[in-house]
């Protein structure tokens, strides 16, 4: 399974990087697949709408109420199906990579798995939406799978009579069919309206609008291709005949040819093998979870920083339960944190300059903890050699830390970026315990813990509190953001960055300062 | 640059899009071929007869259940066979559905066939009876290519039945 997702993480982080050129980090769609998936969404329920006004569900009716809308009405009715239809395509399209993403980048594990669950009945609804809207434009295709559908569907034994006998000639059907089939092509979309909202609740600010400009290069391409290549029926369906050549929409119909090559009892065992694989995924192998971040409460003014910062909505903000003299406290829900550091680094107590016994923050992770990442920071500046020093910051999830260090570069490493306070910037800077300070972490677009890097950059740019301090020399702080295939490139950076530190004047000659944890830097910044 | 990149990949997802909604063309059934298919749904007779109860376990009814005759609602599978050109292609006993056997038994099958003259023969069995058959039919069809004939059983039709 490791195997599996190196190697899917390795194809998408070559799609990032040739995406990222055209597009940038913003536009670019493999940022963007659940917020494209939902746009699609959108498009083929306003487009439904319409065509549902011109749809006729009498059964002999209802072939030429599409054949109406599409040729008579081309201009609007027959476009409008094929954007219908071409958005459909292309939603299959987005959910089917954001699935393979969010496998790849191992987002299921430990406390996502309710996002990756909820995803599940996803796929189920979303074809059984477009299999209906197939259904109804009863021409030959339509009739192939209604015929195969019931056909798969009596294996099961929960219906009295075989559904597929409603099939069987052309004296079977009644008008009645079509409006059970336009309810179910309109009740199956909202109850996957409804699952996407689950799917959601366990993530902060989910992003379900795509940005301006690629919601109208996909809208301008999609209405292009409904031109271009308009969406046509086949053959009137007629029961008295069995389906001749059939052309499928392979990504929604994709599962039919296999009910000719298989049995249906098969195909039956195919789908809950994969329906049940998908539901394991989460604990296959379950995740050794890092323990949860955890409030002090004698350092907790309750300023919600870290409430507001947290991408899982794992920290609330509840009333005040120790009497000091603040309205709210931070509280944190240890099945929704997934231990990135996030808060830790939002917390405006995250000091390393405090002249404490012990180092300690309003919220900390367990392990590794504020104290533990200063005693980090001193073990690495101590082995840093001559020549302009630089410090990095990197993500864990990014290229590793073993990776970058080199000769006059020490490399910590971090469960997220966003997990390094500012002042740690501050800190190894003025204490001269480097000359440069280097960020990296996840590519842009990318972040393991979907925000780690944009509350770092605005963190830094000051922008979000807490912000880096403004005597900062900020020639002095650089960054790069990598995906783990692009050491040699951030090696490069870094190499630039200490030339580039080499040309100022100042404190490079200044030796690095011995130091530990338990003899924590004293004065004030 | 970067615009006729992002139009170069547009246009490769439009391609993508427009070819696999209709390509590649599949045939589900061969079309120089037609296709019987036998579907019914038929109740065989009860399993049984009706027995007159004793007065003892009639009493020992709830009140509000009480008949004077016990009639068992287990039905008899059916035994089912059709020749086509006098040679046997589909023999099947069909159990009653139902949690209790007190359902009516299905048939659904599909048989590929040539097209041309055949002459079908249909036999059904729905009593407890060990020999012969309770509705026997015969059709002399002459199917045509990718035709769908069907065959259902209706007793209000004395039997079998082409629709």
């Amino acid at each position: 399974m490791g195997q599996i997702k190196r190697l899917l993480r390795s194809v998408f982080a070559a799609l990032d990087r040739a995406f990222d050129r055209p597009f940038g980090p913003a536009w670019n769609p493999f940022h963007n697949l659940g917020a494209l998936g939902f746009f699609y969404y959108w498009i083929v329920a306003v487009s439904g709408i319409y065509l549902y006004i011109g749809f006729d569900t009498g059964v002999e009716r209802v072939y030429a109420s599409i054949e109406r809308l599409t040729h008579v009405q081309w201009y609007l009715g027959g476009v409008l199906r094929s954007f219908h239809r071409y958005a459909s395509d292309a939603l299959v399209v987005m959910m089917l990579l954001h699935l393979a993403r969010e496998f790849a980048y191992d987002r299921l594990r430990g406390v996502r798995w309710f996002s990756w669950i909820t995803g599940v009945p996803v796929l189920w609804l979303v074809y059984a939406s477009g299999i209906t809207g197939y259904w109804l434009v009863w021409d030959e295709l339509a009739q192939y799978i209604a015929v195969a559908t019931t056909e798969w569907l009596d294996t099961l034994p929960i219906f009295g009579e075989p559904i597929a006998r409603n099939f069987l000639a052309r004296d079977s059907l009644d008008d009645r069919f079509f409006t059970l089939l336009i309810f179910l092509h309109i009740a199956v979309p909202l109850i996957l309206l409804f699952v996407l909202w689950l799917h959601l609740q366990r993530i902060t600010k989910p992003r379900i609008n795509p940005p301006r400009g690629l919601a109208v290069g996909t809208t301008v391409m999609l209405l292009a291709l409904s031109l271009a290549y308009p969406a046509v029926s086949h053959a009137p369906a007629d029961l008295a005949k069995v389906p001749g050549l059939l052309h499928l929409d392979w990504f929604y119909l994709a599962w039919y040819p296999l009910f000719d090559l298989l049995s249906y009892k098969t195909m039956w065992g195919v789908a809950g093998v994969l329906t049940l694989g998908l539901v394991a995924m989460p604990w296959l192998p379950p995740l050794r979870r890092a323990k949860a971040a955890v409030v002090d409460l004698d350092h907790c003014n309750g300023c919600g920083r870290c409430a507001a910062d947290c991408p899982y909505g794992a920290v609330a903000m509840v009333p005040r339960t120790d009497g000091r003299p603040f309205a709210q406290q931070a509280a944190v829900s240890d099945s929704l944190c997934v231990s990135c550091g996030i808060c830790m680094a939002a917390c405006p107590t995250s000091m390393p300059f405090r002249r404490t016994s012990e180092l300690a923050t309003g919220i900390d992770l367990p392990d590794p903890s504020l104290r533990d990442l200063r005693e980090r920071v001193h073990e690495a500046a101590n082995a840093l050699g001559p020549g302009p020093r630089v410090m990095v910051f990197g993500c864990d999830h990014a290229v590793p830390a073993t990776a970058i260090a080199a000769d006059g570069v020490a490399a910590v490493g971090l469960p997220c970026i966003g997990a390094l306070p500012p002042s740690f910037i501050d800190y190894v800077l003025s204490r001269r315990l480097a000359d440069g300070v280097f960020l990296t972490g996840c590519r842009e677009g990318t972040c393991n813990n979907r925000f780690g890097l944009r509350w770092t950059e605005a963190r830094v740019d000051g922008l979000r509190d807490p912000r880096l301090r403004k005597r900062v020399p900020r020639e002095r702080v650089a960054r790069c953001w990598a995906d783990h295939q692009e050491a040699s490139h951030l090696a490069a950076e870094i190499e630039a960055f200490r030339r580039a530190l080499s040309a100022l004047p100042g404190p490079d000659a200044t030796p690095p300062v011995a130091a530990s944890a338990s003899h924590a830097p004293v004065g004030a910044p | 640059m970067r615009y006729l990149g992002q139009l170069a990949i547009y246009a490769a997802f439009a391609v993508l899009i427009g070819y696999f909604s209709v390509a590649p063309s599949y045939t589900h059934a061969p079309t120089d071929r037609g296709e019987i298919k036998l579907s019914f749904s038929h109740g065989g007779q009860k399993r049984g007869g009706c027995r007159q109860l004793s007065a003892e376990e009639i009493a020992k009814l709830p009140p509000n259940m009480r008949v004077a005759r016990s009639c068992p609602r287990e039905r008899l599978p059916l035994l089912v066979e059709m020749d086509v050109d006098e040679k046997p292609l589909y023999q099947e006993t069909l159990k009653p559905s139902g949690l209790s056997s007190d359902g009516a038994a299905r048939a659904y099958r599909r048989f590929s066939l040539p097209p041309g003259p055949h002459r079908i023969a249909l036999r059904l069995r729905d009593s407890d009876r060990s020999q012969g058959f309770d509705y026997e039919g015969g059709f002399d069809i002459v199917l045509q290519p990718r035709q769908n004939l069907v065959v259902d059983f209706r007793t209000e039709a004395g039997g079998f039945v082409l629709r």
